[in-house]
């Protein structure tokens, strides 16, 4: 157990670190000089010299590169003397545009992703299973094929269709919901979850029918495993069957499923954060790109890499709780 | 009920009907099994013997149709409600299937499905009763250190033991009847003879009844004194072990017979399994 773990850990070190890395030669050396993009129009050639010394950027290659890794776990400092800024761990440099610490920038609108994805989640693991469970259920009746039809749609629709066409019939059309503002939880819960409401629906459609495939597709083929006969022969009523040997085999896989979802939706929805105008990672990450914010860039591609690194990392955990061939060894 | 066999099978047809039209796998059977006697069912892969368990188990696929009459002990299973069904499966007859580790639930200690049986025909069971009757049905097959073995998953167990947890999962509720169908198909040949052994051993102590479902004439002539030569749904031998075996009637059945390995004419000696078979 502790060497299993030793070894997840060393192995989600060795993916960040690679992570890291690619990251860094994709947008600090294949990108426009940086120091030429900060200086702006009137500049000159000394100006820039002066930005490149500061960011580091006339050290080789290798040497920024640390630079950038230990600014990470310790901090850094640009510039020298009176100069001098200071950086605190986890360092992530400073947007180019607006001039702030690209960590607290993220960390300011992490809140907002995490609203997102954990109603977008409950939301779609709830609707998903049990449309799943009653597919399941009325396999090749009418019920099935209606919400195996609904799942087929639900897949194919894009999401700023969907996002673009829910807010014109809600809000425009309809009115049934306000037009979304950003609004405290503390100040209005009301009209916080009548703005949430929408980015959750949008971003949990898609993943909702592709969980009823999934939970339908499993109790199926749970149901014809040998061990539901077994259990069947054993006198034990339908409704045993279901929940004891049935269930919780079906839905195991779907744990793992979920937590790499999961944590890939915190790292920040683009599109739908976009068109709803909220203040999340993923607009963070729209904005920079649009302005080609490099260190913002950077810093999101990164969280969104670790989170899914230690996303599949919980997953596994779990999955070794859950599932008794992982957790115990079999006997010699 | 003195007077009635065990099991009284008649006239039993199993057919499918499917796209492509109707079949019947298992054609008009009828076999009695006495209290406490062992019938073998012999036959070839898709001779319908193991419809034929589940028939009498009332555990058919959907889609299939079952017509005839299943009495056991003189009450006729046909036209039971599946309430009633559920009841006797379990309690009164009971299964051992083929393949052990596909037939236990990964999920699950062995001993909480051995004990499941008796807890749900039970009422009121508490769970250090219900993992002694683990503990003891595991015992009564021969499995070393029952008591910690009862909290290991089937996975931790070799084939013979997984077959012997099977086993001791009918053992619970004493049975009347045990199904066996193809019990040593997966196993190696010396853990093949020993889980013949016990069922032979099981059948002594407890007085129940066997159906020893096989491909294999050797495995049979292990434990049966009744043998039921199926072919094609039909059935198309019957008889005393020895009178089929000495003397066997069907061209089929001499068939079957030439395919076991003779190491020696004694019967009892015939334990190989031919690779022809399987
Ligand atoms: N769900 C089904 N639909 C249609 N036909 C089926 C179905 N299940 C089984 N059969 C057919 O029923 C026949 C009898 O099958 P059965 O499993 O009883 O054979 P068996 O004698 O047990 O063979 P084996 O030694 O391979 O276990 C086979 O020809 C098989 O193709
Ligand atoms: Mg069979």
């Amino acid at each position: 157990m502790i060497r299993f773990l030793a070894n997840r850990l060393l192995g989600m070190a060795v993916v960040l670190f690679l992570v890291c890395l690619f990251t860094y030669v994709i947008f600090f050396v294949l990108s426009p000089d940086p120091a030429v993009q900060i200086c702006g129009k009137n500049c000159t050639p000394e100006a820039i010299d002066q930005i490149r010394a500061n960011l580091g950027l006339d050290q080789p290659f290798w040497q920024q590169f640390w630079t950038f890794l230990s600014g990470l776990f310790v901090g850094r400092t640009y510039g020298t003397g009176a100069n001098a800024v200071e950086c605190v761990a986890p360092c992530l440099g400073y947007s180019f545009q607006s001039s702030q610490p690209v960590t607290g920038m993220i960390l300011q609108r992490l809140p907002v992703s995490a609203t997102v994805a954990i109603g977008a989640a409950v939301l779609w693991l709830l609707a998903g299973v049990s449309a799943g469970l009653v597919s399941a259920v009325r396999e090749g009746k009418f019920t099935d094929r209606f919400i195996t039809g609904l799942t087929l749609t639900g897949m194919s629709v894009p999401n700023y269709v969907l996002a673009l066409s829910l807010q014109f019939l809600l809000v425009v059309t309809l009115g049934w919901l306000p037009f979304p503002q950003a609004v405290p939880f503390s100040e209005d819960p009301l009209q916080w979850f009548m703005n949430f409401l929408m980015p959750w629906i949008v971003l949990s459609i898609g993943a909702a029918a592709v969980y009823t495939r999934l939970t339908r597709a499993n109790v199926i083929e749970t149901l014809q495993e040998n061990y539901v006969r077994t259990a069947r022969a054993k006198g034990l009523s339908p409704g045993l069957v279901w929940r004891r040997h049935a269930l919780r085999p079906a839905l195991t896989p779907i744990v793992t499923i979920f937590g790499m979802d999961f944590a890939g939706l915190l790292g920040g929805a683009l599109i739908t954060e976009t068109v709803f105008g909220l203040n999340g990672v993923g607009k963070l990450a729209a904005d920079s790109i649009t302005k080609n914010d490099q260190p913002v860039i950077m810093g999101v591609t990164l969280l969104a890499a670790f989170l899914v690194v230690v996303g599949n990392m919980v997953v596994d955990l779990l999955y070794t709780a859950i599932d008794p061939r992982v957790r115990v060894g079999s006997a010699a | 009920m003195t007077g009635h066999p065990l099991l009284r099978v008649r006239d039993l047809t199993v057919g499918f009907t499917t796209a492509a039209g109707h079949t019947d796998v298992v054609k008009h059977l009828a076999f009695d099994l006495p209290r406490g006697g062992a019938l073998g069912i012999v036959g070839e892969s898709g001779s319908g013997k193991s419809m034929t368990s589940i028939a009498i188990m009332g555990l058919l696929p959907k889609g299939a149709k079952r017509t005839g009459s299943i009495e056991l002990d003189g009450r006729e299973l046909t036209t039971l409600r599946e309430r009633e069904m559920q009841a006797i499966r379990g309690d009164r007859i009971a299964m051992v299937f083929q393949d052990p580790l596909s037939s236990l639930n990964p999920y699950y200690t062995v001993g909480t499905q051995i004990a499941e049986a008796y807890r749900s025909h039970r009422t009121g069971v508490t769970r250090r009763e219900a993992r002694n009757v683990a503990i003891e049905a595991m015992e009564r097959v021969h499995i070393r250190d029952a008591a910690r073995r009862v909290d290991h998953y089937p996975h931790q167990f070799s084939g013979g033991m997984r077959q012997r947890v099977m086993i001791a999962m009918t053992l619970s509720m004493e049975p009347d009847l045990i199904i066996a169908d193809e019990p040593t198909t997966a196993l190696d040949v010396t853990v093949q003879a020993q889980i013949l052994d016990l069922l032979a051993e099981i059948r002594r102590d407890t007085g129940a009844g066997l159906i020893l479902i096989t491909h294999d004439l050797a495995v049979v002539s292990e434990v049966a004194d009744q043998i039921v030569v199926m072919r094609e749904g039909d059935l198309v031998e019957q008889g005393t072990a020895e009178r089929v075996f000495c003397d066997p009637q069907a061209d089929y059945t001499r068939m079957l017979l030439d395919a076991v390995p003779r190491i020696d004419d004694e019967i009892g000696l015939l334990r190989t399994t031919s690779e022809e078979d399987r």
